[in-house]
C-alpha cells in the first residue's frame, strides 16, 4: 500500500482519533465502530466488523479513566479493519496478524496521545500571562491547537501504521503455517479471556454479580440448544 | 446582579443561542487536554459564551476575570463537567464572590470525576459495548451492530452532557445536592447487573460467530478461556490483560510464521 492509498483510511483515522479526547467523545473511536468504518471503506463491511468485535473484547481491559494513560483505539480500530478487510477471504493468518498490527498501533498511538498532551502544556506555558490576563483569543487559541495537533496526531499515526503494517501483513499471511481453525480460536481464546478479565475487573464488587453472569450463560445455552 | 447566594431551582435564562453554544463547546471540553491543568482549559473555553453576557461584554474587566479563573486547573469526567460548567455560568453570572467560586470549583471536581468514572466508563460504556457484542453473536448485519452501539451509548452521553448543563445552571452553588441522585448514586451497581447479565449471553455468542461451526472447538475455548480469565483474576493489578494479549499474539504469528 502506498502513500496515496493509505490516505483515506489515514483522514478516517484522523477523525476517529479525535473522537478519543478531544471532540466529540461520541465513542466512534470504540474499535467496533472504527473497525467496521474502515471495513466499509475497503468494501467489506462484515470482515470490519468481525476484527472490530475481537477488538472491542480487548479494549474493554482499557477504560479511559481520569488522568491514566491508555492505548488509542479510535486509529488502531481503523488500522485493524482496513488491513483485515482488504486480505482475501479465508486466509488463515488475516485475522491474527492484522489483530496484532491493530495493537500495536494502538500502543504506539496511546504514547502519541502523551506526547501532545505534553506539547499543549507547553504551547499553555507559553501563553499563561495572556490566559492569566483573561485573552479570550489566547484561551481559543489554545483549545483549537490542541484540537487540530490531535487531528494531525490521528493522521499520521493511521498513515504510517498503514504505510508499515499493511505490506507486512500480506506478507505473514502469504508465509502463514497454522490451519485456519486453530488460528482463529487462539484469537479468541485471547480475545474471551482479556474480555473475562476485565469484566471481573470492573463488576467484582457489584453485588450478587456472578448470579447474574450465570443466568445470561443459562439464555444463551437455551438459545444454542433451540 | 451582585454578591448573592443561587437559590436552588430558581429560574434561570440565558438565550438559547448561549446555551446551544455552550452544549456544543461541551463536546469539545478535552480539545485542550493537558498534564498541566488537565480539562480547566475546556471548563473556561465551554463557560465563554456565557461569560460574554457579564457586564462590559468581552471587553469588560468582569469578563477577563472570570474567563481566567474559569481556565485554570480542573479535573473531572468530560461528561459531567458539565454540571459545574452550568453551576459555575450561573455564580458568575450572579456575581458571587470570586473567592467563595474558587473553593467551590475545588470541591465539585473531585466527586464529578469519581461519579462519571463510576457511571460511564466503569457500567455504561462496557454495557454498550457488550450490548452491541451480543447483537453481532445473534447474527446481526455491521449497520445493525455499530448503529446500537452508537444509539444506546450516545442516548445515555447526550442525555448526561444535558442534565448536567441544565441542573448546573438551575441550581448554581447548590448544585451538590444533585450528585446524591439515585440514577448516579445506583446507576451503576444496576448496570452492572444488567452488563453481567448481557456478558453471559453476549460473549458465548460471539465467540461461536468468530470460529463457526464445531462444538468441540467451541467447549474447549471456553475452557481455555475459564482457566486464563483465572489466571488473570490472580494478576489483579500487576499485569494489563491488552499487554498480555499483545505478547501472546505476537508470539503465535512468530511461530505461525517459522513453522
Amino acid at each position: 500500500m502506498n502513500f496515496l492509498e493509505a490516505l483515506p483510511i489515514a483522514l478516517l483515522g484522523a477523525l476517529l482519533g479525535l473522537d478519543v479526547v478531544s471532540f466529540p467523545q461520541a465513542m466512534i473511536s470504540r474499535p467496533i465502530v472504527a473497525s467496521t468504518a474502515a471495513g466499509s471503506f475497503i468494501g467489506n463491511p462484515p470482515a470490519g466488523l468481525l476484527i472490530g468485535v475481537v477488538l472491542e473484547m480487548i479494549a474493554l481491559d482499557t477504560l479511559p479513566f481520569g488522568a491514566s494513560r491508555y492505548p488509542e483505539w479510535g486509529s488502531a480500530g481503523v488500522v485493524g479493519g482496513a488491513i483485515f478487510a482488504s486480505q482475501p477471504e479465508s486466509m488463515p493468518g488475516a485475522l491474527p496478524a492484522a489483530l496484532l498490527a491493530a495493537l500495536l498501533t494502538a500502543s504506539i498511538s496511546g504514547w502519541s496521545m502523551v506526547v501532545l498532551r505534553r506539547m499543549i502544556a507547553s504551547r499553555l506555558e507559553r501563553t499563561r500571562d495572556r490566559l492569566e490576563d483573561g485573552s479570550r483569543n489566547a484561551l481559543v487559541s489554545l483549545h483549537l491547537t490542541g484540537m487540530t495537533l490531535d487531528l494531525l496526531r490521528g493522521l499520521l499515526v493511521t498513515l504510517v501504521a498503514m504505510v508499515i503494517f499493511a505490506p507486512l501483513v500480506k506478507a505473514i499471511v502469504a508465509v502463514w503455517g497454522t490451519e485456519s481453525a486453530a488460528s482463529n480460536a487462539v484469537v479468541v481464546v485471547i480475545a474471551a479471556v482479556v474480555a473475562g478479565g476485565a469484566l471481573w475487573k470492573v463488576f467484582h464488587s457489584v453485588h450478587r454479580v456472578l448470579w447474574f453472569f450465570f443466568a445470561g450463560i443459562a439464555v444463551w445455552a437455551l438459545w444454542a440448544i433451540k | 446582579m451582585g454578591d448573592q447566594v443561587t437559590a436552588p431551582n430558581t429560574p434561570f435564562r440565558l438565550p438559547v443561542r448561549t446555551r446551544i453554544a455552550m452544549g456544543v463547546r461541551l463536546l469539545a471540553l478535552q480539545g485542550s487536554w493537558n498534564y498541566e491543568t488537565l480539562n480547566g482549559t475546556g471548563v473556561g473555553f465551554a463557560m465563554e459564551p456565557a461569560l460574554r453576557l457579564l457586564p462590559g461584554g468581552v471587553k469588560g474587566e468582569q469578563y477577563r476575570a472570570a474567563l481566567a479563573r474559569e481556565s485554570r486547573y480542573f479535573n473531572a469526567h468530560p461528561y459531567l463537567a458539565s454540571v459545574a460548567v452550568g453551576a459555575l455560568t450561573r455564580a458568575e453570572l450572579d456575581g458571587v464572590d470570586p473567592t467563595r467560586i474558587e473553593r467551590f470549583r475545588t470541591a465539585l471536581a473531585g466527586p464529578l470525576g469519581s461519579v462519571g468514572d463510576r457511571l460511564v466508563w466503569a457500567s455504561w460504556l462496557p454495557f454498550c459495548s457488550l450490548v452491541a457484542i451480543g447483537v453481532f453473536g445473534a447474527g446481526g448485519s455491521p449497520l445493525l451492530v455499530v448503529g446500537t452501539f452508537l444509539l444506546l451509548y450516545n442516548a445515555g452521553h447526550i442525555l448526561l452532557r444535558a442534565w448536567g448543563l441544565r441542573i448546573g445552571l438551575a441550581r448554581g452553588l447548590n448544585v451538590a445536592s444533585a450528585l446524591g441522585t439515585p440514577v448516579l448514586r445506583q446507576g451503576p451497581l444496576y448496570i452492572g447487573c444488567a452488563a453481567a447479565l448481557v456478558a453471559g449471553f453476549a460473549l458465548p455468542l460471539a465467540l461461536e460467530r468468530i470460529v463457526g461451526p464445531g462444538r468441540v472447538i467451541l467447549g474447549g475455548i471456553v475452557a481455555t478461556a475459564v482457566v486464563g480469565i483465572f489466571l488473570l483474576g490472580r494478576l489483579r493489578e500487576r499485569a494489563e490483560g491488552w499487554r498480555i494479549a499483545l505478547g501472546v499474539l505476537a508470539v503465535f504469528v512468530l511461530y505461525s510464521v517459522l513453522t
